[in-house]
């Protein structure tokens, strides 16, 4: 069954916890309670959220684009709505303050960039193994030197291979809808895992947008850390001898196999968080005119530029299907072989160096010929919608007038 | 955790293991005043280790299970070492994650049972050896006292890498021939007591673990001060006995060489007005409840 409930959180469905905010069925939160429209920067989109998640412990820590959003958490805390908050001394030791939070029974959040979740990547891995629900965002930043803090993908890049749940935000209204959503997702028994939700950095973070909230009083119900497939470290439940010998002390078959069948149940625990994601963020993929020769397929706010791109061809006759990946991780390869058998030309726009969502594509879809990694931007450039348009219309072999050559 | 959590239903208790059997019938579980003289005639929370034959780290997590105050409500951490290598077979909770964050878990962990058992006593006991502690993990190992981050930290000195293999460590002595140190560490053994008192513990403890009686009151010392007053910090000599050239019958000797007055596990001890008065109030207390009723009506 698809986000099923404890019978614990069943019970506490109607009540109110100490701010007065009611526990609340996910899907009446989700897709019945009434909406109300606000204009607020993706960062207080964030605040807004978590408003609502009945979230235990955060932990932050100052980076560039996500520092507002953490700090706007913090006001949450002192108004009473999370259970702990605290600044930590680095993203290493903030992704291990997660880590003994989560360890101890806590639903726990976190926000992170660029440089501070490549400090921080070790516990990446350990949080799968360690089959810790932590909800981390990621606002998406420059990791090159020289330094940078302009808005760029590569540390996405880096976050795939961890086995972490990965969703892409293109709006501040996936953000708000997703963090909620994403909880419940994780915190599923036959998942239980963490979820990094990325967006952006600034073109999420720190531009406003209209974004329908739910009502501020009513909230998820708690997190039920009995559900976990792992022991809750709270010496609420038996002690017990775990191994006979600690694994890492010897190198044997059942100890190779104890590793190796771990990881392989970390990732399908993964794929089978599918069950849980579609009902609830409508699918891994979201698609318009896959019947069209030629696509575009991308993540993040290049969506948005690829669909306005769209829109600009369409002025010249030229018609282009879009196909927006929501999730990452899970990879939706079958989702997306469906999309595309009928593109002749995939164009993956993104905002990274090395194109590493192309490099994807193009070892899940069959023909990958048809893949045309690219436009690229790095560094913080903006994606204008005419270099998405130059780039199909060199690709077809037709005259461009450069945006060089018009001036500006 | 009560102590009716770790009943066996009566059908199966045939088929459990003969240790989990003698964990619910014989462990000092919720029994106040256990000690280090119940190892011998009760059930130990180690089942076993699998660390060198003599190694005094064996004698100083038995010392340590056997007097911390409140196993059944109590949570360990742990990191990458030889101790990591025991943790599996100890019965309380306990957390590996990374080598070097164990005070960033714990601080986690402890604020975590804080916020979802509010009106209950939930201790949190580090213990990672000394490369954790003070080189890669020193940063959080400060940070969390700077923080007054209310748990124990206990660092098992062996003043070296034990498990991989002998490298120089922070806390190894100046000179000491090493892997790492071909020519001999070239700076003192650092000073982590002092920066311990400096960075806000309120009790500061350097020993050996030659004296079991001494570990015993020093641990509980250490826990019960951490719920209330602060962060504790205790620094045992557990000493690599493979890598300094030692017989696995020769540990308790080093141990007692090394705390001899001068040396550098000379018993030593810092513990601020607030802490000493704290466990004075808890002595008086303890008295006043040992007296009987008519004694005091009289």
């Amino acid at each position: 069954m698809a986000n099923e409930l404890s019978e614990t959180q069943k019970s506490q469905i109607g009540k109110q916890n100490k701010k007065g905010q009611t526990y609340t069925d996910p899907n009446h939160l989700f897709f019945k309670a009434p909406r109300t429209a606000a204009f607020y920067t993706g960062s207080e989109v964030i605040k807004e959220a978590i408003r609502r998640a009945n979230v235990d412990v955060m932990v932050a820590y100052p980076i560039t684009p996500q520092s507002e959003a953490a700090a706007l958490i913090g006001e949450l805390y002192a108004e009473g709505y999370i259970g702990d908050y605290l600044r930590g001394e680095s993203e290493f030791a903030v992704m291990g303050q997660c880590a003994g939070a989560a360890f101890g029974g806590a639903r726990v959040f976190t926000t992170t960039a660029g440089p501070g979740t490549m400090r921080a990547m070790e516990n990446f891995p350990m949080w799968v193994g360690s089959r810790l629900p932590i909800q981390m965002i990621v606002t998406c930043r420059g990791i090159n030197s020289p330094l940078s803090i302009q808005p760029d993908t590569l540390e996405m890049y880096f976050l795939l291979g961890t086995g972490m749940l990965m969703w892409h935000a293109e709006t501040a209204q996936d953000f708000f809808d997703w963090m909620l959503m994403g909880f419940i997702v994780s915190e599923q028994p036959d998942v239980h895992l963490p979820l990094a939700l990325c967006c952006d950095g600034f073109f999420v973070t720190h531009t406003k947008d209209t974004v329908m909230l739910t009502p501020p009083d009513m909230c998820l119900p708690s997190y039920d850390p009995y559900r976990s497939p792992v022991v809750c470290m709270d010496m609420e439940s038996p002690p017990v001898r775990m191994m006979r010998d600690p694994f890492i002390m010897k190198s044997n078959y059942i100890s190779y196999m104890t590793h190796a069948s771990w990881q392989e149940e970390t990732r399908a625990a993964c794929e089978r968080s599918r069950k849980h994601t579609i009902p609830l963020i409508g699918g891994l993929i979201e698609t318009e005119n896959v019947d069209a020769e030629i696509l575009i397929v991308a993540s993040g706010t290049a969506v948005s530029q690829g669909r306005e791109a769209i829109r600009l061809m369409e002025d010249e006759g030229l018609r282009v299907g879009l196909v927006k990946i929501k999730s990452l991780r899970p990879f939706p390869f079958e989702e997306l072989r469906e999309a595309t058998k009928n593109a002749k030309h995939i164009f993956v726009p993104e905002f990274n160096v090395i194109g590493w969502l192309a490099t994807e594509l193009k070892a899940a879809l069959p023909d990958n010929h048809r893949i045309i990694a690219g436009p690229h931007v790095a560094g913080g450039m903006t994606m204008p919608a005419e270099v998405i348009v130059e780039e199909i219309q060199k690709t077809l072999g037709k005259r461009v007038a450069t945006l060089a050559a018009r001036g500006s | 955790m009560s102590k009716e959590k770790i009943q066996i239903c009566p059908e199966f208790s045939d088929i459990m293991p003969p240790e989990y059997r003698d964990l619910v019938e014989q462990s000092t579980y919720g029994n106040e005043d256990r000690g280090w003289k119940d190892i011998g005639n009760s059930k130990e929370l180690i089942e076993a280790h699998s660390l060198c034959a003599g190694c005094p780290e064996s004698m100083a997590f038995r010392y340590i299970l056997a007097s911390l105050p409140n196993p059944e409500d109590t949570v360990m951490v742990g990191s990458t070492g030889c101790t990591s290598l025991v943790f599996p077979m100890v019965a309380v909770h306990n957390i590996h994650s990374l080598f070097g964050n164990q005070n960033a878990v714990a601080s986690g962990l402890k604020r975590a049972l804080t916020v979802r058992f509010p009106d209950r006593i939930k201790d949190v006991v580090v213990l990672a050896g000394d490369g954790a502690t003070v080189d890669i993990g020193l940063d959080m190992t400060l940070q969390a006292w700077f923080r007054q981050e209310k748990f124990t930290t206990i660092c098992f000195d062996n003043e070296l890498y034990a498990n991989t293999g002998g490298q120089e460590s922070g806390l190894m002595r100046k000179g000491f021939v090493a892997k790492m140190a071909p020519t001999g560490k070239k700076f003192d053994k650092v000073r982590l007591p002092e920066i311990a008192r400096e960075s806000g513990c309120c009790y500061v403890v350097n020993l050996t673990v030659s004296k079991p009686s001494l570990v015993e009151k020093v641990i509980k010392n250490a826990v019960l001060l951490a719920r209330e007053v602060g962060p504790t910090y205790i620094q045992l000599y557990t000493p690599c006995i493979l890598e300094i050239g030692k017989n696995s019958m020769e540990g308790l000797q080093e141990m007692r060489d090394s705390e001899k007055p001068g040396e550098r596990f000379n018993y030593k001890e810092y513990i601020t007005d607030e802490a000493k008065q704290y466990l004075a109030d808890l002595d008086a207390r303890k008295k006043a409840a040992a007296i009987p009723a008519a004694q005091l009506t009289e």
